[in-house]
């Protein structure tokens, strides 16, 4: 059997058995992201990895990974794939990096993404489009496209995404990869470069949902440098996944079944509850009536933060400068123009606008009162059920460039993952089938603010009945099956 | 609602960006067309309701008040395009 065909379990387990040898792992791996790099530009800069002298105890040493560029990691350049960071090097790593140091990941690079995470494609990203392995003229999806497309090819064995509307779950849907975003806190965001700060989390990307909680496993905890970071979330998450779903109370909304959803999507998301069901579960559909709402308040508050918090990227203390300004306000104002792309400015303008006096009421105001609303209805759900399922998009991967030609309607088919974020609730995207042109669909299970096991023990225990995740694995990299 | 290209001036004044004059029209229709969907909120009667910013109730995170190392400026000002060995470098603000 081939490394890449394992999972990052399983290798990290290989590793300590001494059944391959680190160095020879390394050397492969590298050779393999080069190659498929060509391809589908899932990274924007790849490292030398340093080599550990032994493999530690944390079950997951020595298994080559990567980060999102928007994570800060000391000495290694970090761009959030815009121009205006430049060749920004981070004096520290992100609090999650020193965590997963420790535990003996070993970095491979960092991935591409959509510019300052803001898009659902990657074709936003100033390094070129990311291309969806399983077909290269589609898009990897986004914001964490680099992460989902490396993973799926078989370049690493996990990466580390960010998720503010669904930038983890999306892409990782798109490309046939598992993909978590946990609940909000549970993991530190200090390193991560911001874009919505209240709905920014970041997670896993991997092939099981057995990885998934082998990665979180390390990251989660509270951080001292970070504020929002919960303590004593829930315990080790790997040891909690039994499978066992026997009475497992799991509904299905039937306003994420309706309109606008591809029925082979449909189709396949409802085969999982059957699946489940088969396993034990209770599967019972019940009524969301707040769907028609999330997209709109999650963009007027999305916006709203990233405006303020993009304000910081003026070329003075760090990043790209523009050439031949006059004064300082036109340092800021020509440095800012050349240095965003459009969807940055378009979202840094929104956001300004829905912040402006006379307007902040009417949206911004507005739109955390239906954050209200939306949290109180799936706090509701969750009286009844222990777990939610939905599809994570309406359709499969798009052919790349047809997105960007319509920025609402890219906003729209956000509409299943953005409700999570805005009631900071865990949500894990799992692959559950193909379509009709061989592009890999996805399934979304949410849980309760804290229920981050019960989804990934969801997840796990369909993972041991379906195989559908370890389809990628056979892949040779790239398109060739 | 209505977006006028002297509000898009205004919005685009406060966030220091400038939208060139050929693509104004553009950016404000645009710019019109999401708001004018974001305006579905309004279908929601939102009074008593709380504007709610954080999802979980924490507030005022303390911590010992304990000098800790921090950066050194030489390393700081490694990232500054602008900068000289000692700070960072901007044009004259004040007359």
């Amino acid at each position: 059997m081939e490394i890449f065909e394992l999972t990052a379990l399983e290798l990290g387990a290989a590793l300590k058995k001494g059944e391959v040898a680190l160095q020879d792992v390394l050397s492969q791996t590298q050779d393999r992201i080069y190659t498929c790099q060509e391809e589908n530009n899932a990274f924007i800069s790849i490292t030398k990895p340093d080599l550990a002298p032994t493999i530690g105890d944390s079950l997951l040493a020595g298994v080559p990974m990567a980060l999102k560029d928007n994570i800060c990691t000391k000495g290694v350049k970090t761009s959030c794939a815009s121009k205006i960071l430049g060749d920004f090097i981070p004096p520290y790593n992100a609090s999650i990096v020193e965590k997963l140091i420790a535990a003996g990941a070993i970095s491979m690079g960092k991935l591409n993404m959509d510019e300052f995470a803001m898009g659902s494609t990657s074709e936003t990203s100033f390094y070129g489009p990311v291309r969806n392995p399983w077909d290269l003229s589609r898009v990897s999806g986004g914001s964490s496209g680099g992460a989902a497309a490396a993973v799926a090819a078989g370049e690493v064995w996990y990466a580390i995404g960010s998720d503010t509307g669904g930038s983890i779950r999306q892409p990782a849907a798109y490309c046939g990869v598992t993909g978590m975003k946990p609940t909000y806190g549970t993991v530190s965001r200090y390193g991560l470069i911001a874009y919505a700060s209240s709905l920014d989390q970041m997670g896993p990307v991997a092939r099981s949902a057995a990885d998934c909680a082998a990665v979180l496993d390390i990251i989660q905890g509270k951080d001292p440098y970070d504020a929002t970071s919960l303590s004593g979330c829930y315990g080790n998450l790997l040891s909690s996944l039994s499978g066992d779903v026997k009475g497992l109370r799991i509904g299905l909304p039937t306003d994420c079944f309706g309109e606008g959803l591809d029925p082979e999507v449909r189709q396949a998301v409802l085969d999982v509850a059957q699946v489940l069901k088969s396993r034990g579960a209770i599967v019972e559909e019940f009524s969301l009536p707040i769907m028609e709402y999330v997209v709109p308040a999650y963009y007027i508050i999305a916006c709203a933060e990233a405006s303020s918090n993009l304000s910081r990227f003026d070329g003075v203390k760090y990043g790209w400068r523009a050439e031949n300004y006059e004064d300082l306000t036109d340092l800021y104002t020509k440095t800012r123009s050349e240095g965003f792309g459009s969807e940055v400015k378009r979202r840094i303008l929104l956001g300004t606008f829905v912040l402006s006096t006379g307007y902040y009421d009417a949206y911004y105001k507005k739109a955390l009162q239906v954050k209200f609303i939306i949290k109180t209805a799936y706090d509701d759900a969750f009286q009844k059920y222990d777990m939610l399922l939905t599809p994570v998009t309406p359709a499969t991967a798009p052919q790349l460039g047809e997105s960007l030609s319509d920025p609402l309607k890219m906003y729209l088919s956000d509409i299943y993952t953005v409700p999570l974020n805005l009631a900071g609730l865990p949500g894990i995207s799992i692959p559950c089938g193909f379509d009709s042109n061989g592009m890999p669909i996805g399934a979304q299970l949410i849980g309760p603010a804290l229920g981050d096991s019960v989804i990934l023990n969801a997840a796990h225990s369909y993972q041991l009945e379906t195989d559908f995740h370890k389809k990628t694995l056979h892949r040779k990299g790239g398109t060739s099956a | 609602m209505k977006i006028t290209t002297e509000m898009v001036d205004y919005i685009s004044a406060l966030a220091r960006l400038q939208v060139d004059e050929g693509e104004k029209e553009a950016v404000t229709a645009e710019l019109e067309r999401i708001v004018s969907y974001m305006d579905r909120l309004n279908e929601l009667d939102t009074n008593e309701i709380e504007a709610l910013s954080h999802v979980f109730p924490i507030k005022n995170i303390m911590r010992p008040d304990k000098i800790a190392p921090s950066f050194s400026r030489e390393l700081l000002l490694q990232n500054s395009p602008g900068g000289d060995e000692e700070a960072f470098l901007v044009p004259k603000a004040v007359d």
